[in-house]
């Protein structure tokens, strides 16, 4: 056989966190391009005219859109964060075990916080109060 | 043992007939999302989101518009290939997959153009 690579088989490998957090990175990435979609509607209501964008405050403020995009807000947070500590691994920093395990957990941490602040002054912003 | 050739490789005269160039523009995408998108979000935070008027007035600052456009595009761009990455690593059968890449092509171009479109009506009107 040649001396190519082989790609992984995720099987044989034993389960870390740092797996999970690989596999989130493409999910919430995938989350993003939906929120991508959402953001031009969202747009596209706000130059149709101040009946269209009411009609979409209105769908965006349900309480199931709102439950949504706090969900959607974790998400794009963790690939925000999760996407830099990635682009310092390109930089060939940070991959032995031990730092990607901390850089890890650091993602973590710094995504609830920062989750819950965009929260809270979305609050604010949606009740008119920035 | 390769059979290619190294200045092949550079050349990126592969089957996939480029190099490096997927990967690369993935990274400069993110580089440019950091700065926009925490600008726009900081920036969106301190606004009455509810209110039509003040979110058209300040869109339609001139700064504003071009930095709203160069976001549109930015992440059109950077969901386009993370998700042709996507599909290209778990979708299997190669009808699918090229379908799945076409969609993934005309949804992306739609609604960078659209996102661009709303951006100008709201500037320029």
């Amino acid at each position: 056989m040649n001396q190519r690579p082989l790609s992984p088989h995720l099987g044989v490998y034993k389960f870390m966190y740092t797996m999970s957090l690989s596999i989130m990175h493409r999910l919430t990435g995938l989350a993003a391009s939906v929120g991508f979609l959402a953001f031009v509607w969202w747009l596209m209501a706000l130059a149709s005219g101040p009946g269209a964008y009411e009609g979409a405050m209105r769908a965006l403020t349900s309480p199931f859109a709102k439950l949504l995009l706090i969900g959607f807000t974790f998400s794009f947070v963790y690939h925000f964060c999760n996407g830099i500590r990635h682009l310092v691994w390109d930089t060939g920093r940070g991959l032995e075990r031990a730092q990607a395990r901390r850089s890890g957990a650091m993602v973590v941490v710094a995504t609830l916080l920062i989750t819950a602040l965009v929260v809270w002054f979305g609050c604010a912003a949606l009740a008119g109060t920035p | 043992m390769s059979l290619r050739s190294p200045l092949g490789r550079v050349l990126g005269s592969g089957a996939a007939k480029e190099g490096v160039g997927h990967w690369w523009v993935q990274r400069v995408t993110a580089v440019a999302l950091i700065p926009l998108t925490l600008w726009f979000v900081i920036t969106l935070l301190g606004k009455p989101l509810q209110s039509y008027e003040a979110m058209r007035g300040w869109l339609a600052q001139p700064w504003v518009a071009v930095l709203t456009v160069l976001l549109i595009m930015t992440l059109a761009w950077h969901s386009k290939l993370g998700v042709e990455v996507v599909i290209e690593d778990y979708v299997s059968g190669h009808g699918a997959k090229t379908t799945l890449l076409l969609l993934s092509t005309f949804v992306h171009s739609a609604a960078a153009v659209a996102g661009v479109f709303a951006v100008l009506i709201l500037a320029l009107s």
